[in-house]
């Protein structure tokens, strides 16, 4: 995050002198667009409602994800998880509440490219790789940079963006499959390929839907390692099931619910709670 | 800094490729302008006015064939109304050309004879500066550019995919065509363009004419090609051919699809413009018939006959398609449809990747036969062989 200098070099007028004054003693001046996690805070929904057909798939949700988190996120089939994500990489607009991405930037009025360039990642509950292409070409195609028309015609690779790829290859295990097409990976793989190419976007929130579907419980483990490791300087959102792989991760949890959140606390106060026991156990 | 043009150029296509189209292009503007000229008609290699002009119009239809390519092969956009942008070009030009005719018309006017039939005084206001040939080749290609980046502008920008993007180009085209049936258009109804007498103040049909236009339908042929194959190498490419996998994913990383679709579809139709431009002075008529529905499956199928995804697919394509169609509308007419209709059944369930793909498949075959020969041949790696038949992998790790 980055303060701007309270004094405009443009010479502004004296009324707007004034403005930037007052900015200046109060706080700080942002450029439009730019991530202000100033209160600490990453994600914020409010009151969020989303209905397909008159289904209410999300009602009245409201969660808050601060910087640095990772928190997990359960709940039952139908929820509501892949709706909440649909509505915070653009996907599906809300018919009602609020969408924030840091303290300035409103989720609802951007469309994906621009909240992926905003910073934030998404990999979906299907893997969702390029099988075509390579694996090496996967991760270039994710690379943070420029990704308009113009600059793709003429695109290439310098140093730091081989190195870059070279060091998430590793990170991902797929250093010695670079060339292979990413249609002949195992599924868990597919899974970590995916992660990886959100990773070279260097988002801040990464949103993640059911990562280790499918993989064995060796790469399972490791997965958990790598989240764990990325707390702190990412905030990540993992949707999942599998309880060992929560556990694992460690963190708060949330529950969802037809829609709206139904407990939050750390895994064991979430799994003593008697609504939670009726929503899984229960009916 | 970036890469010079040059050398992106050179390593795109490589020596191999490179040496193709040095043969291409000395047998285009060498050989066959001596075959035509020098030998005489009764010799078995004179290349006779008929044939240049048929391969001319059918290198026009291959440039055509892999603009179509570009979107379908590779964006995964299937338009049916390519046609519309080749018709656009044809046009264009044509309004030049009718320009050319002068005061030789039946009606010795300066307006063309169609406009005299009409009882018309002046040019309409959209024939202005059609007299001049750079004014016409500009709209030639600028006209189905801006038409198509429009299209293409409200299409895209509602995601509109698929089958039902390939029925509005479909209906875009008809719609067009039923326009430029009208005589109040201004592009001679029914009958269009025809009737040229020169171009550039040469006659249209000297053979010498006819070769340039021949030598230039082969340049423009080679170029698109190697347009689309430093195209393709390049990111834009890869982000085009991710975008036909898995669109979503894409979106997801940071890319506006809008954007790139349009550039691949606004380019294609001004490929196709000038193909149509090319076209319109060798075969020397141009008329709605051209926008009609089916001549824009016509050109899906080339490309689907040669291989999509490939660019010497469509090229392949184009010709197979229209040299058959040469052959069965003089010999049996009543039953080119159905051949080609056979050919679309045919090509789709049996060869999905086209000529190009048996060709593929043909040889990964050979390949195999060769290893089974050298295995027998050389006891070495019949061992090697006859240990990854073995089902359990520990006996294979003891021997």
């Amino acid at each position: 995050m980055r303060v701007e200098s309270s004094i405009s070099r443009n010479a502004p007028a004296d009324g707007q002198q004034e403005h930037w004054d007052g900015a200046a003693n109060t706080g700080h001046v942002l450029k439009p667009g730019e991530l202000d996690l100033s209160h600490g805070v990453m994600l914020y929904l409010d009151d969020i409602t989303v209905s397909f057909d008159g289904f209410r798939a999300l009602n009245k949700l409201s969660l808050q994800i601060d910087t640095g988190e990772l928190r997990c996120i359960i709940g039952p089939n139908g929820a509501g998880k892949t709706t909440m994500m649909d509505v915070i990489t653009g996907k599906t607009r809300p018919d009602s509440g609020k969408a924030f991405f840091g303290q300035t930037i409103d989720l609802t009025r951007l469309t994906e490219p621009q909240i992926a360039h905003a910073g934030i990642g998404r990999k979906f509950q299907k893997p969702t790789i390029f099988e075509n292409h390579s694996v090496f070409e996967n991760l270039e195609l994710a690379l943070k940079t420029d990704k308009r028309v113009k600059k793709s015609l003429f695109a290439r690779l310098f140093g730091d963006d081989l190195d870059k790829i070279a060091d998430t290859l590793r990170q991902i295990r797929l250093n010695d499959q670079a060339d292979r097409p990413a249609g002949l990976l195992s599924h868990g793989q597919k899974q970590w390929l995916e992660i990886g190419m959100l990773l070279v976007q260097d988002p801040k929130l990464l949103l993640l839907d059911e990562p280790v579907a499918g993989m064995t419980d060796d790469e399972t483990e490791r997965t958990a390692e790598l989240f764990v490791s990325l707390k702190g300087k990412h905030s990540l959102m993992v949707v999942e099931h599998d309880m060992a792989f929560v556990e694992a991760l460690g963190g708060k949890v949330t529950v969802l619910c037809e829609g709206s959140v139904l407990a939050e606390g750390d895994l064991a106060t979430v799994q003593a709670d008697p609504r939670v026991i009726e929503v899984y156990l229960g009916r | 800094m970036r890469t010079p043009l040059t050398v992106k150029l050179f390593a795109g296509l490589g020596p191999r490729g490179w040496l193709a189209v040095a043969a291409v292009a000395f047998i285009a503007w060498v050989l066959v302008p001596m075959a035509h000229l020098m030998l005489p008609e009764s010799h078995p290699l004179h290349v006779s006015t008929y044939a240049i002009t048929l391969i001319g119009k059918i290198l026009c239809y291959a440039v055509v064939a892999v603009a179509m390519d570009l979107i379908w092969g590779f964006g995964g956009i299937l338009s049916l109304g390519h046609g519309l942008f080749f018709a656009l070009g044809g046009y264009s030009f044509g309004m030049y050309l009718m320009r050319q005719i002068g005061r030789e018309g039946s009606y010795q006017s300066d307006l063309p004879d169609f406009m005299v039939f009409l009882d018309w005084k002046e040019l309409p206001w959209y024939w202005t500066g059609s007299d001049h040939f750079l004014w016409a080749l500009f709209l030639a290609i600028a006209v189905p550019g801006v038409v198509a980046w429009i299209f293409g502008y409200f299409a895209f920008r509602s995601r509109i995919k698929g089958v039902y993007f390939s029925i509005i180009t479909q209906a875009m085209t008809y719609a067009a065509m039923l326009f430029f049936f009208r005589n109040e258009t201004g592009f001679g109804g029914n009958n269009g363009f025809t009737d040229f007498k020169r171009i550039l103040g040469y006659s249209i049909t000297a053979p010498e004419t006819r070769l340039v236009l021949f030598g230039l339908s082969v340049a423009l042929l080679l170029a698109v090609i190697i347009l689309g194959k430093v195209l393709i190498a390049s990111k834009f490419g890869k982000v085009l051919t991710a975008i036909r996998d898995s669109e979503n994913r894409v979106m997801f990383i940071g890319y506006n699809p809008v954007h790139y679709k349009l550039f691949i579809w606004t380019l294609s139709a001004m490929l196709c413009g000038l193909a149509g431009a090319l076209y319109v002075p060798q075969v020397g008529i141009i008329n709605p018939s051209e926008m009609s529905v089916a001549n824009s499956i016509e050109i899906a199928i080339w490309v689907a006959v040669g291989g999509r995804g490939t660019l010497v697919g469509p090229v392949l394509g184009a010709g197979i398609v229209n040299l058959s169609k040469t052959w069965f509308t003089t010999s049996f007419p009543e039953y080119w449809l159905f051949f080609l209709g056979l050919l679309f059944i045919l090509v789709t369930l049996y060869l999905p990747q086209g000529v190009v793909g048996l060709w593929a498949k043909i040889k990964a075959r050979r390949a195999e036969k060769a290893a089974i020969a050298a295995s027998r041949a050389d006891p070495a790696p019949r061992a090697v062989a006859s240990e990854s038949k073995i089902p359990n992998g520990t006996a294979a790790k003891g021997a």
